[in-house]
């Protein structure tokens, strides 16, 4: 049986982009699996009695060393600010290419806790901060001096000691560029190396805490019980920031949805299901539901796709259990097209994600698919004529055409990039000023006015010669001739809505890094949690690979 | 050191504020990228274009022709590329071409050799002492480079070569002899098991 791909205008519409959750596919699951036979050490740990000063932690095989710089800082408490805007945090991180010397060290103890108005070097290759959940980090230190594990229940409301805010990468603030190191094979794979800086933040975490336990009572402390450290994770603020970047990088973000799609059409048209994989699949699912009852957020709006996220994945279960043969032809996609019908996109993403847990052999070969040398795609086919433009654009934006963008509610925001920030800000345009310096982001708007004034043209006009007097929507004629080539490269959906909600973009991005517990903040920026439950590094050469499905209560 | 990201960044932006439009500006970081890529003074003939652009008036070479002249007002080298680049499959077809007062020619200088990737053909630039042969947007290779602002050439010539071997036959028989030195000579019983397939295409 032959299964067809999703639909785009199904899949790319920004509330089925939003109920997206981790998978086998997300980055952070495949950087473990990919360093997992890395040799670990921690090179230096410097710190004083209070837990600050220098830590270099490293991943080494053969010639190659990635290397985590650590700096933690003394701030006090009204300095301390997710945002990303603050200039101060507790740690600062960046990840160096090789072994660092003592001179690098120096150097990059001067730059790394400025973060953007540092420089850095083509040395550098991802950077970031973090600052503690205080409230978690004394107690638990509070604890491990007295002798004592820390409170469960509390660790398990919060899940992490520290909160990253922005990890950035290619080129940010002199960081290497791509290029430089593309075609290293072990970094096959989106983000590989702004997971490795997280991941190795995580342990940083846990040591710090043992030291400053430690040294408060070196005779009576204890320390963090391995099994209450791999139930942690690690804290990320997010905002705005992202949401640009899935728009700005049409053919990345195909590959990631593409990726699912592929993984989710060959899952389906499997037509007898081994018993062990069923077993595999009920098992994660079953024990997913610790993810979601252990899911804290004070967002109503989170709050109820978490409830209709937990009744339909209990219904889910109540059927596979008790009223579904696994023996039946084509099982996965029996289950799937019951989803369709019978669950809420939040669960139907959920269960499709869970899908994927028993297929190895369909899964890690889409892994390596999911960069996008995005260059390759950039010129403008000019000698092709308006009407196969007019053809894409009725066959790839049918539903963005549909659209009316004189009804003011449809053209209602605007994207633009801060002064004083620098960083991307979603406003109203007919409130706020600004909006003649309004970011390239409406893509569906600028889509429904290329065809407005491509539909009358004579089909035989080239692209070359419509755009002589046309530049101004040259950012989309690109744009449709990538998606052409790459159907889910575009968010069928209207990015300056008045009712658009941002973090359904953030959170988009954010399922494929691997996160956890998306914590809504307000619509433009949100928590999450990353790698709680993964194996430490200590403990990577055999691990479970459904760490994520295995939280302890 | 500015990373390639941040050269090409910026310069989309700046473009933006210079008053292009957000697709050309994409052009425009792309090339800024491309130039500082190969060691040319790109971030730097920009921001003086930028400046000047803002007291000065320049001319949109929209249609290229074989001869480009402007007696008033310099060409833009961003629109006159965009339109080379553009035009590219019509242009292949001229052998060359001549572009008199344009501006900032550096700027220029990227396009052009982005087309010479989309026509697959190897296309030299010329002006003043300056020359340039642009290798299928693989590399550039220039007779000078003295890190400079170039503000304008009053004549630029580009040609757009065959492609044509670099060597004569003698030197290429020369060294396929000597490559066939790496060869065995087959024997009959190499001859049927050596191929993996039967002694016939026929069959």
């Amino acid at each position: 049986m032959k299964i067809e791909l999703r639909n785009p205008n199904v899949v790319m519409k920004l509330s089925r982009l939003g109920s997206f959750h981790q998978s086998k596919l997300s980055f952070l699951r495949s950087f473990l699996n990919e360093f997992k036979d890395w040799e670990y050490k921690r090179d230096l740990f410097d710190l004083d009695d209070e837990g600050f000063g220098s830590a270099v932690y490293s991943f080494k095989k053969k010639d190659r060393i990635y290397s985590l710089v650590c700096f933690a800082n003394k701030i006090s408490d009204d300095e301390r600010s997710d945002r990303v805007i603050a200039t101060k945090w507790d740690a600062a991180f960046t990840l160096y290419d090789g072994s660092p010397a003592r001179e690098d060290i120096e150097r990059l103890k001067n730059e790394v806790p400025k973060q953007e108005v540092g420089r850095l070097s083509y040395k550098e290759l991802t950077l970031s901060r973090a600052n503690k959940s205080v409230r978690v980090f004394d107690h638990v230190v509070n604890n491990l001096s007295e002798g004592k594990q820390p409170d469960l229940d509390l660790l398990s409301s919060v899940g992490y000691l520290y909160r990253t805010t922005a990890v950035y990468g290619s080129g940010k603030f002199g960081l290497a560029d791509r290029f430089r190191i593309k075609n290293r094979e072990e970094i096959n794979g989106p983000f590989r190396l702004e997971m490795m800086l997280v991941y190795l933040v995580r342990q940083f975490t846990f040591d710090q805490v043992n030291h400053v336990a430690k040294c408060k009572n070196p005779t009576k402390a204890v320390s963090l019980d391995k099994r209450i450290c791999k139930n942690l994770g690690i804290g990320n603020s997010t905002g705005l920031g992202m949401a640009p970047f899935i728009v700005n990088h049409p053919t990345l973000l195909n590959n990631w949805i593409l990726a699912r799609e592929i993984a989710l059409k060959k899952i389906r048209e499997i037509k007898q299901v081994k018993s062990q994989d069923s077993l595999l699949f009920k098992n994660s699912l079953k024990k997913s539901l610790v993810n979601i009852t252990s899911w804290n957020t004070e967002s109503t709006y989170q709050q109820k796709k978490i409830k209709d996220l937990l009744k339909d994945v209990q219904k889910v279960i109540k059927f596979t259990e008790n009223d579904f043969n696994f023996n039946e032809e084509y099982p996965f996609n029996k289950i799937y097209l019951w989803l369709e019908q019978n669950s809420c996109e939040e669960c139907t993403e959920y269960v499709v994600s869970i899908m994927m847990e028993p297929f190895d052999d369909i899964i890690k070969p889409l892994i390596h698919q999911m960069s996008s040398d995005e260059d390759r795609y950039f010129n403008i086919p000019t000698s092709r004529k308006v009407n196969e433009l007019k053809n894409i654009l009725e066959d790839k934006y049918s539903e963005v055409l549909n659209i009316d963008f004189d009804k003011k509610e449809n053209n209602q925001k605007f994207w633009f990039i801060s002064k004083n920030k620098e960083e991307p800000r979603l406003a109203d345009r007919y409130i706020e000023q600004g909006s003649e310096l309004e970011q390239p982001l409406a893509i569906a708007r600028d889509i429904k006015r290329l065809y407005e004034r491509i539909k009358s043209l004579n089909k035989d006009v080239s692209i070359a010669e419509f755009l002589i007097n046309n530049s101004d929507l040259r950012h989309v004629v690109r744009r449709a001739f990538i998606i052409e080539k790459f159907p889910y490269s575009e968010i069928q959906d209207n990015t300056i809505s008045e009712k658009i909600i941002p973090i359904d973009m953030l959170r988009l991005k954010l399922s494929f890094f691997g996160a956890l517990k998306f914590d809504p903040r307000s619509d433009k920026w949100l928590r999450i949690c990353m790698f709680q439950g993964a194996p430490l590094p200590t403990d990577l050469k055999n691990y479970d690979d459904q760490w994520v499905y295995n939280l302890d209560q | 050191m500015k990373s390639l990201s941040e050269i090409d960044t910026t310069s989309k932006r700046a473009s933006r504020a210079s008053g292009f439009s957000w697709g050309i500006a994409e052009e425009v970081g792309k090339n800024i990228r491309l130039l500082e890529l190969f060691g040319l003074p790109g971030i730097k003939n920009l921001t003086q274009y930028y400046l000047d652009r803002k007291s000065k008036k320049y001319e949109d070479l929209k249609i290229i022709n074989q001869k480009n002249i402007s007696n008033t007002l310099a060409f833009c080298p961003i629109i006159a590329g965009v339109s080379f680049l553009d035009h590219s499959k019509k242009i292949e077809n001229y052998t060359k071409l001549i572009f008199e007062n344009l501006a900032y020619p550096i700027l220029f200088l990227p396009f052009l050799s982005r087309s010479s990737e989309i026509m697959g053909k190897k296309i030299s630039l010329s002006f003043d002492e300056n020359e340039f042969l642009l290798n299928l947007n693989v590399n550039i290779l220039v007779n000078k480079n003295d890190n400079q602002i170039l503000p304008l050439a009053k004549k630029l010539e580009v040609k757009i070569l065959e492609n044509e071997d670099s060597f004569n036959d003698e030197e290429w028989k020369n060294l396929y002899a000597l490559s066939e030195e790496t060869f065995v000579e087959e024997t009959d019983s190499l001859k049927q098991s050596g191929a993996g397939a039967g002694l016939t295409d026929n069959d």
